[in-house]
């Protein structure tokens, strides 16, 4: 027993540890397959990076779980945190550096969590790169690395987006009845 | 300007509070710059001091850090607190990572009305007592070594005893079932 040091999922097992946290297991995938940087100073810049779309995607994360009412208020919430907080930021760092990646001209995770992300906002509304030309570039050159683009492809293991029915089982399994409200 | 890092946030806690902790115990000195006004922070966002326009705010060999996690992950790495290897910090990112869900909700105690503080308080005892605490009690009692990670103090040991003490202020007797904590 006690697979879960938290009593919580996600859990991870991989090399022989099982493994809780999103945030340590997110970075010891990075940092195994070479995609944390090559020093302290740029493991420093990806964790930043990685934070903001972090909190960014935070915004979606309980989406599914809101209120038809509350929908509305949170999609207008993620649109406007999106463009006006978080996309200029990377807008930016690639518009100021001229690079095909957000850090040391190689790819990493900051990478992958943008793409994720850009993605999920996306689905909210699907012309908000509108005023981002760099980020649709970025988009597009992510998508057809070629371990990326074979994710994006039907048949992965990618998942849709939420339904009801996810809503139900998480609810159901983790006892999850209360109500969760916009922030 | 010395070479020390230079923290800016509110006078207070808060989430730089990590931060303070983590650079007293690899022996850092640094400085402190205190938010007060509302035109001190429009002027940082106005320079473009914070990338995401909020703090903290940590600069430290060059870089305009934020994102706690960022912060706390470089302080970490670059003082030898992050264990030898990717499986010890692996296994400190998770302990750090779970002590933070459980400082979260001191975090934002001050800020609830009064007649949620109670609520708040039980459900701080009860995480404390039975989610979180327990780990670290079993990971000290099996491998019997002073230090949660490696048998090094790492930035694990410096994050358990600072919640330990937060929860304290907030309940005094929370170790009481605890042995291995109590002797932190």
């Amino acid at each position: 027993g006690g697979s879960l040091l938290f009593q919580q999922v996600p859990m991870v097992e991989i090399d022989g540890m099982k493994m809780v946290q999103t945030r340590a297991i997110l970075s010891y995938i990075a940092a195994k397959y070479n995609l944390y940087g090559k020093d302290l100073k740029e493991r420093a810049l990806i964790d930043m990076y990685v934070g903001g779309t972090e909190d960014l995607m935070g915004f979606i994360l309980f989406f599914p779980f809101l209120s038809a009412e509350d929908k509305e208020k949170q999609r207008a919430t993620i649109i406007q945190k999106a463009t006006s907080r978080y996309f200029p930021v990377y807008e930016k760092v690639l518009k100021d550096h001229g690079q095909s990646f957000l850090v040391g001209n190689k790819f990493s995770w900051a990478d992958v969590h943008l793409l994720e992300a850009i993605l999920m906002v996306e689905e909210k509304k699907s012309d908000v790169l509108s005023g981002f030309p760099q980020l649709q570039a970025f988009k597009a050159r992510i998508s057809s690395i070629p371990t990326i683009k074979k994710f994006l492809e039907p048949g992965s293991q990618r998942k849709p987006v939420p339904d009801d029915k996810y809503v139900e089982t998480v609810r159901r399994v983790l006892r999850m009845y209360f109500d969760i409200k916009a922030n | 300007m010395s070479g020390k890092p230079r923290l800016t946030y509110f006078n207070g806690r808060g989430r730089m509070e990590p931060v303070r902790w983590l650079l007293a115990a690899a022996g850092v000195e640094f400085e402190e710059k205190f938010l007060e006004t509302r035109e001190q922070y429009e002027k940082l966002m106005k320079d473009g001091e914070l990338m995401f326009q909020q703090v903290p705010l940590v600069e430290i060999d060059g870089m305009k850090l934020v994102q706690t996690r960022a912060i706390l992950s470089y302080i970490a790495g670059r003082y030898n607190l992050y264990g030898k290897d990717l499986k010890e910090r692996a296994l400190i990112d998770m302990y750090v990572e779970g002590i933070t869900d459980l400082m979260q909700m001191i975090l934002t105690f001050p800020f609830l009305p009064p007649e949620a503080k109670e609520k708040n308080l039980e459900s701080i005892k009860e995480k404390a007592t039975n989610r979180y605490f327990p780990v670290f009690e079993k990971a000290l009692k099996q491998h019997g070594q002073d230090f949660l990670v490696g048998n090094k103090f790492s930035w694990a040991d410096v994050q358990l005893i600072e919640a330990i003490l937060a929860v304290e202020e907030k309940i005094p007797a929370v170790l009481s079932a605890f042995p291995q904590l109590q002797v932190i």
